[in-house]
C-alpha cells in the first residue's frame, strides 16, 4: 500500500512541475529562449496570494486570482521591459538576462518580505481522503493539484489547437519570419505567452506552497530547475512532454526519496534525466532534427 | 561597385501597365531603393512599379540580389535608400506583420510551410488577421465561434480547391510532396488577401507538366483574384510566357525592363547571361 501512497505523491508533486515546465516549454517553443526568471515567478506568486490571505485576511480563492494577475502582469513586464529589446542579438545574451531578472527577483522579495520564511497557510480546506481503513491516505492538496493540473493541460491543449491565437503561437514556433510574413504580429504573440506561462507560475507557486508551507525568496529556485529539467526531459517546447516529464520527475523524486535516499534524490533524479538524454537527446516526446548536410 | 558592367543600357521606367491598369495607383511603387551590406552593395537605384492586375518577372543570374529585393519589398530587411509603396503607403519602419496587412503577400525560395500543421491550419494561420472570434469565445465554444469556425474553415477550403489541394486538407504540410508544397504556400499568401502576390521561384524543383500546369495557375490566380503578381523564376519557358513585364537585375542593378520580346532583344541581357563576347 505504501506503495501507492509513494506515486499519488509522486503525481502530484510531479503535476506541480508540469505546471511550471509547462512555462519553460512554451516560452521555449515560441520565444526560442531559456526564462530563467520563470521559477522565481512563481515565488512571486506564492508571496501575492500569501499576502492576500495573511495581511488582508481574504479568502483563498482571491489569493489565488491575486496572484495569477499579479504574475500574468509581471510576465508581460519582465518581457517588454529585459527581453524585447535583445530579440534578435544571440541567445547568449537572452540567457543570462534571464539570470539576472531571477537575482533581481529573489533579491527585492528579500528586500520586501525579509529572508526569514513565511509559514504559508494551505489554499486547500478539504479534509484528507483516507482509503482501505487507513492504508493511503490522499490529502486535499494532492487531490487539488492533481484536478488543477488535469484541467491545465486540457484547457492549453485546446487552446493551441482551437483558437485563432493559439494557431499564430504554432505557427511562430515553426517559424517565426514566415509567421510575420503571414501577418501574424510576433511581439505580441510573445508577450500572450509569458502572460500564461507567468499565470500558470502563479498558480504552481500557489499549489506548491500549499504542499510545502515554507516560503522564503528562494523557494521558486530549486522546483524551477527541477521543471526545467522536466521540460528538457519530456522534449523541450512539447507541452504533452513539458507535462509528461514533470510527473515522472515527481514520481522519479518520490521514490527515490521512499526506496533509496532522501539526501540523493536529486542526484538519482539527474542521472536518470542524463540516461535518458543519452538515448533519446530530443527528450521523451520532442522531435529529433535532422541536420541537413 | 566598380565590377559593374561598363556598357549597360539604360531602359527608360515608362510605365508598363496594362490597358486596364492604367490611371490606377500601382500596387506597388518602388522609388530608388537600395541596400548596402556592410560596404557591398547588393541592390542599387532599384524601380518598378506593377498596376493592380498586372503579372511581371524579375529575372537575373544567381547572386543578382533577386531575393534581397523580395525582402526589401515584404519589409523583412530596411532599405538603405529609397522607398517602397504598396497601395500608396510607404512601408518604411514598419513591422513586417503591418506590411503584410498593406495587401502584399509572398512565397519563399525554399518552402516555409508550418510543416507540423495540417494544410488547412496552415491556410487559417494566413488568414490570421480575418478570423474575428474572441479568446473567451473560442475556449468556450460558444456558437459565435462555431460561425467564425465555419466561415473561415469554408473560405480555407475554397482556396485550397482553387488550387487543386481540397483532397490534401487534413494532411500535414510537411508529409505533402514538393510540387503539392509549393502550391500549398501559394493558397497560404492568398489567405492573407493580399494586393500581390511575391513567388520566389514557385517552379523550382518542378517538372515541365508541373510547370505548365502553375503557369495556368498564376493566370487564373491573377484572373480570379484580380492581384497583381510578381516573381522571381528561372524558369524562362514560364518567365516568358506568364509575365506581361519583366525586370532584369545583375549586381542589385536593373539591366533592363519591358516586355518579354523587348528583354529578350537586349544585349545587356544577353550579356548577363551569356557573358560578353570578345571581339578582341
Amino acid at each position: 500500500m505504501s506503495f501507492l501512497q509513494y506515486l499519488i505523491n509522486g503525481i502530484s508533486i510531479g503535476a506541480v512541475y508540469a505546471i511550471i515546465a509547462l512555462g519553460y516549454t512554451m516560452v521555449y517553443g515560441i520565444a526560442k529562449m531559456l526564462n530563467f526568471a520563470h521559477g522565481d515567478v512563481i515565488m512571486v506568486g506564492a508571496y501575492a496570494s500569501y499576502c492576500v490571505t495573511s495581511y488582508l485576511g481574504l479568502p483563498a480563492i482571491v489569493s489565488i486570482l491575486v496572484a495569477v494577475a499579479v504574475c500574468t502582469l509581471l510576465g508581460i513586464v519582465i518581457e517588454g521591459l529585459a527581453y524585447k529589446p535583445l530579440r534578435g542579438t544571440p541567445s547568449l545574451a537572452v540567457l543570462i538576462t534571464a539570470i539576472g531578472v531571477s537575482y533581481f527577483l529573489q533579491n527585492a522579495a528579500q528586500l520586501i518580505f525579509g529572508s526569514a520564511p513565511k509559514n504559508f497557510k494551505s489554499i486547500v480546506s478539504m479534509k484528507a481522503l483516507t482509503l482501505f481503513g487507513g492504508g493511503l491516505t490522499i490529502t486535499g492538496e494532492v487531490l487539488v493539484t492533481i484536478v488543477v493540473c488535469v484541467a491545465i493541460m486540457v484547457g492549453l491543449t485546446l487552446f493551441t489547437s482551437r483558437t485563432r491565437m493559439g494557431k499564430a503561437m504554432r505557427a511562430v514556433s515553426e517559424d517565426r519570419a514566415a509567421a510575420q510574413l503571414m501577418g501574424i504580429n510576433v511581439n505580441q504573440t510573445i508577450s500572450v505567452t509569458f502572460a500564461i506561462g507567468s499565470a500558470l507560475a502563479a498558480v504552481a507557486g500557489v499549489l506548491l506552497c500549499s504542499t510545502v508551507p515554507t516560503l522564503m525568496p528562494t523557494t521558486g529556485a530549486m522546483p524551477g530547475i527541477r521543471a526545467f529539467t522536466a521540460a528538457v526531459f519530456g522534449g523541450i517546447g512539447s507541452i504533452p512532454g513539458a507535462m509528461l516529464g514533470g510527473i515522472l520527475l515527481g514520481i522519479i523524486e518520490t521514490f527515490s526519496k521512499a526506496y533509496i535516499s532522501t539526501q540523493f534524490s536529486d542526484a538519482i533524479v539527474f542521472s536518470v534525466l542524463i540516461i535518458i538524454l543519452l538515448v533519446k537527446p530530443a527528450g521523451l516526446l520532442g522531435k529529433q532534427i535532422q541536420e541537413k548536410v | 561597385m566598380a565590377d559593374y558592367p561598363k556598357n549597360v543600357i539604360q531602359v527608360p521606367t515608362y510605365n508598363l501597365f496594362r490597358e486596364q491598369d492604367a490611371g490606377k495607383l500601382p500596387v506597388l511603387d518602388v522609388r530608388n531603393l537600395g541596400i548596402d551590406f556592410g560596404g557591398l552593395t547588393a541592390v542599387d537605384s532599384f524601380n518598378i512599379t506593377i498596376g493592380p492586375t498586372e503579372i511581371a518577372g524579375l529575372i537575373g543570374p544567381n547572386g543578382a540580389g533577386k531575393t534581397t529585393i523580395f525582402n526589401l519589398l515584404t519589409g523583412v530587411y530596411q532599405p538603405t535608400r529609397g522607398s517602397v509603396l504598396v497601395n500608396g503607403i510607404d512601408i518604411k519602419g514598419m513591422p513586417v506583420h503591418k506590411v503584410n496587412k498593406l495587401g502584399i503577400a509572398r512565397t519563399f525560395q525554399n518552402i516555409r510551410l508550418f510543416s507540423e500543421m495540417t494544410a488547412l491550419d496552415n491556410v487559417k494561420v494566413g488568414m490570421h488577421n480575418e478570423i474575428k472570434c474572441s479568446f473567451i469565445a473560442s475556449l468556450l465554444r460558444l456558437p459565435s465561434y462555431y460561425r467564425a469556425e465555419a466561415a473561415a474553415n469554408m473560405k480555407a477550403m475554397e482556396l485550397l480547391d482553387f488550387m487543386g489541394l481540397g483532397d490534401v486538407a487534413d494532411k500535414k504540410a510537411g508529409s505533402l510532396p514538393y510540387g503539392v508544397q509549393r502550391r500549398l504556400e501559394i493558397v497560404r499568401a492568398l489567405a492573407t488577401n493580399p494586393s500581390i502576390i511575391l513567388l520566389d521561384e514557385p517552379a523550382a524543383g518542378m517538372n515541365p507538366s508541373e510547370t505548365a500546369e502553375l503557369m495556368h495557375q498564376i493566370r487564373r490566380i491573377r484572373d480570379t483574384f484580380h492581384i497583381a503578381i510578381f516573381l522571381i523564376e528561372h524558369d524562362m519557358n514560364l518567365v516568358m510566357n506568364v509575365c506581361e513585364t519583366i525586370a532584369v537585375v545583375n549586381y542589385g542593378k536593373i539591366i533592363c525592363k519591358g516586355t518579354p520580346e523587348q528583354v529578350r532583344q537586349n544585349p545587356a541581357v544577353i550579356e548577363a547571361y551569356l557573358g560578353k563576347e570578345d571581339n578582341d
